[in-house]
């Protein structure tokens, strides 16, 4: 920590871990340190009064989620940290890159393991992984999908290690979530912090909408020059509504349920007051068994029966397409810097976490030796579900963890403990060091565009390394740097 | 002006808009019904009073069910506290917050925050709220609640399709409202007779015209001799009188017959019947012969139009997405595209 920090913040440790503000950085500029100080003078106090002036905010706008526990559903803000989390403008480009880089790789393996599947054949992946995937689709076998894009909208966890270095933590290609809040989080900062941003130059967030009905639009069937879209959502009762709502609106689409729409003749309707009323992309936020009850579950009531069947016959784009779900798999993705090498010919951008797949006798191995210093998590869930950090659990738990994964090692990954990077946050002592991540998200239709910054979730509990939303997690707005200023930097002999 | 392209309203959501409008018209009128019967209590007989609210709402059935029983305090916690019981007043708008949940796209996000506020307000409404002199306050707050919405939707919302059925919705149940308010006249105690009478009749009808905004404009273009019939047909049908059901069929009339001439929605046929029915109601029937034969039901026969008119509406533009209407549905609106999707997936 430099010393101007000290200065300031005399009580701020973040450890060993790196800190996204106060490590230095040479090409953030004198960012940091404005920051720094402008935190430092508007004083405690009223940088209090005014974060909960900004959740009242939220509360009062709904910018909510619902979380699910004992039957009971409580509509809850995501804590917002009024302390943004600032990425360089290099920093940045090696993630616009890597994320692009990725989904290009994801693209590409959906497109070859629902068609040839050379990548199982020439022995990168093992086909039970693939085919044996509870995610794979096999109604997608030899069905192309247009430009190849089965991600159109990605969403991958990134978290940065004790040293400052990025890595994948996880793909997000089914129906992620979160991207409302990047853009919500800035218009909050603008409405209640606009001191701390003046004369700060960021990447903008508020293109996202226009992207992505772009993106909707290139991949609808035939050549219609203005193609109906629709998002469709589960409903009112989905913990990701308020999204749902926000991204109809940003894209200026319909929103859509199930009972709104109808096949006929293999194709698909909106039922508006004048009639039917042709839809020809659909981007839906929901889950591949619920989608259609004539092929996937027929208990489904929230789906389009006929849907399928319409999409096959080339009359309706869904996105993101149906089987995505196989490559975002915890157990696949040990495999994607493969992958990444097998298509592009290139090295990931940014590299994994090293991760030990229990399936394999050497990694199940590897992980029941060290469970006290890993982190194990079950391939099949999400929302931070089912992890145990070996270094924080007692003993009792790691026995328990141990009995699990032996009894089904198919289900396990373990990765290292890494020291999530941390960032200054409003917390009960001040502001003191909380760990975070990144979600980027990238819309594909044609090209990929990667929305600048992404949602940067912060574990609000000292010492947590959990950031989701559902276990206490809340979220910083995420700024980008438009200006370079390494190139600034007298030392780096860069001349404008 | 350039061609704008029809971005196509939902059924779902023109009836959702329909009925936010209805609920939302409902509370507002449900507070100006709760405050003037306020006015109407006298000492010794308060219970009478508040149940002709209950009566005047055809809530008795509901009300016992609820296990309420018949006196003021119960009944002012029936329509205030009592969620659970659907025309109260937090139901109604709580029924009006999950069709404004699903209808967000279509609104102005000043609409939604005023009632997120809103809501929240009256979900939090205590039974000391309720008592002595901070009853009419409370009424005045939910009141100005649902004004500060209209006059925010009056700004803010985009006159397409769904605007139209977000006013065929607000001048339906104002129609009805104010009908209710009316009859409410009429279960109103009297003293015996004499002078004693006259003034107490005079005291309500004031009332009655209080509540229903229109005791100033009333007195600028009434005869100086005071007549119960010259305030029925003020009530009822004063073609300037915003809350009368004369005015709101008319705007009903004009708004239909805008949706099919600017957008081409040529289903309401049957709707314009009905409105010509309800017109012929209205200004066709004699006020002395109303009043000899009985305000009560000549009020219920309005109502029963009035939901006809409705049903019509329904059948026109909303039943295209779900196949079975119910008579039910007439009367109480979707408050959540409920019936359409189960909770199947969190």
């Amino acid at each position: 920590m430099s010393d101007i920090f000290q200065h300031l913040w005399p009580e701020y440790d973040p450890g060993r871990f790196f800190c996204e503000l106060t490590t230095p950085r040479a090409d953030a500029g004198p960012v940091p340190r404005w920051l720094a100080e402008r935190l430092q003078g508007i004083g405690l106090e009223a940088l209090r009064a005014r974060a909960s002036a900004a959740e009242t905010d939220l509360i009062d706008l709904g910018v909510t989620f619902t979380v699910y526990s004992d039957a009971t559903a409580i509509d809850r803000i995501l804590p917002f940290d009024c302390i943004p989390r600032v990425l360089t403008a290099p920093e940045w480009d090696l993630l616009e890159r890597a994320c692009a880089q990725r989904v290009k790789a994801l693209n590409l393996f959906l497109g070859d393991i629902y068609g040839k599947g050379h990548v199982v054949k020439d022995g990168i992946i093992p086909g039970e992984l693939v085919y044996g995937n509870a995610n794979y689709r096999p109604e997608m076998k030899d069905f192309p999908v247009p430009h190849g894009t089965y991600v159109h909208v990605c969403g991958i966890d990134i978290i940065r290690d004790e040293a400052g270095d990025f890595r994948v933590l996880e793909d997000n290609a089914r129906t992620p979530s979160g991207v409302s809040y990047v853009i919500e989080n800035r218009h909050l900062m603008l409405r209640t912090f606009p001191d701390l941003m003046s004369g700060i130059k960021l990447k903008p967030v508020d293109d996202y909408g226009r992207r992505l009905r772009a993106a909707m639009a290139e991949v609808a069937p035939g050549d219609n020059a203005d193609p109906q879209v629709v998002l469709l959502s589960p409903g009112i009762y989905n913990s990701a509504y308020f999204e749902h709502v926000f991204l109809a609106r940003e894209m200026g689409v319909p929103l859509v349920v199930g009972a709104d729409l109808t096949v006929e003749n293999d194709r698909v309707f909106m039922r508006t007051i004048s009639g039917l009323k042709p839809v020809h992309t659909i981007y839906r936020r929901l889950n591949d068994d619920f989608l259609d009850p004539e092929v996937f579950r027929p208990d489904s009531m929230l789906g389009v029966p006929g849907l399928i069947r319409a999409w096959k016959a080339g009359n309706v784009a869904i996105a993101n397409a149906v089987g995505t779900g196989v490559a975002d798999d915890k157990a696949v993705y040990a495999y994607m810097p493969r992958i990444i090498k097998y298509y592009l010919d290139e090295e990931p951008l940014i590299q994994n976490v090293e991760t030990h797949i229990c399936r394999e006798p050497e990694g199940l191995k590897y992980t029941l030796e060290n469970l006290d210093k890993l982190v194990t998590k079950p391939v099949g869930e999400s929302g931070g579900y089912g992890i145990t950090i070996g270094p924080r659990a007692s003993k009792e738990e790691l026995e328990k963890v141990r009995e699990t994964i032996s009894a089904d090692p198919d289900n396990w990954i373990s990765q290292p403990m890494i020291g999530l990077s941390v960032g200054p946050t409003l917390a009960e002592e001040g502001i003191g060091p909380r760990h975070l991540d990144l979600r980027p998200f990238i819309v594909t239709g044609k090209e990929s565009w990667v929305l600048p910054g992404g949602l940067s979730r912060v574990a609000m509990k000292r010492g947590s390394l959990i950031v989701n939303s559902s276990q206490g997690g809340g979220s910083k707005d995420t700024w980008v740097l438009a200006e370079d200023f390494s190139k600034d930097d007298p030392t780096k002999g860069d001349t404008p | 002006m350039t061609h704008m392209r029809d971005p196509g309203l939902l059924a779902r959501d023109a009836e959702g808009l329909f009925w936010m409008a209805r609920y939302l018209e409902r509370v507002e009128n449900m507070a100006r019904l709760i405050d003037v019967t306020q006015s109407f209590e006298s000492p010794g007989f308060e219970t009478e009073a508040w149940f002709g609210l209950i009566r005047i709402n055809a809530d008795e059935k509901n009300f016992l069910e609820r296990g309420f029983s018949a006196d003021a305090t119960h009944v002012k916690r029936f329509y205030l506290l009592d969620k659970g019981n659907s025309t109260s007043i937090p139901a109604s708008l709580e029924d009006a917050r999950t069709n404004a949940r699903t209808l967000r796209p279509l609104m102005s996000t000043e609409m939604w925050k005023q009632l997120n506020v809103f809501h929240r307000f009256v979900s939090r409404i205590t039974p000391e709220d309720l008592e002595g002199d901070a009853l009419s306050r409370l009424c005045t707050r939910i009141k100005e609640g649902v004004q500060a919405h209209t006059g925010i939707t009056q700004g803010t919302i985009y006159r397409d399709q769904g605007w139209y059925f977000y006013e065929l919705g607000r001048y339906i149940e104002r129609a009805d409202q104010t009908t209710r308010m009316l009859d409410i006249k009429f279960t109103a105690l009297l003293p015996r007779g004499g002078e004693e009478k006259r003034v107490a009749e005079l005291t309500q009808w004031n009332a009655i015209l209080r509540a229903a905004a229109g005791y100033h404009a009333f007195k600028r273009q009434a005869r100086a001799q005071f007549a119960p019939e010259d305030v029925v047909q003020f009530l009822l049908r004063d073609p300037s009188n915003p809350r009368s059901p004369l005015l709101c069929v008319r705007r009903i009339e004009s708004h239909l017959d805008d949706l099919r001439r600017h957008f081409g929605l040529s289903r309401g046929a049957e709707a314009l019947e009905r409105v010509e029915m309800l017109r012929e109601l209205l200004l066709e029937v004699k006020l002395s012969h109303i009043l000899a034969t009985g305000l009560h039901d000549y009020l219920d026969l309005v109502q029963i139009y009035l939901q006809e008119l409705a049903g019509a509406i329904g059948r026109a533009f909303f039943r295209d997405w779900r196949p079975e209407p119910t008579p039910e549905s007439q009367l109480q609106g979707p408050s959540s595209p409920s019936q359409s999707q189960t909770q199947v997936s969190a």
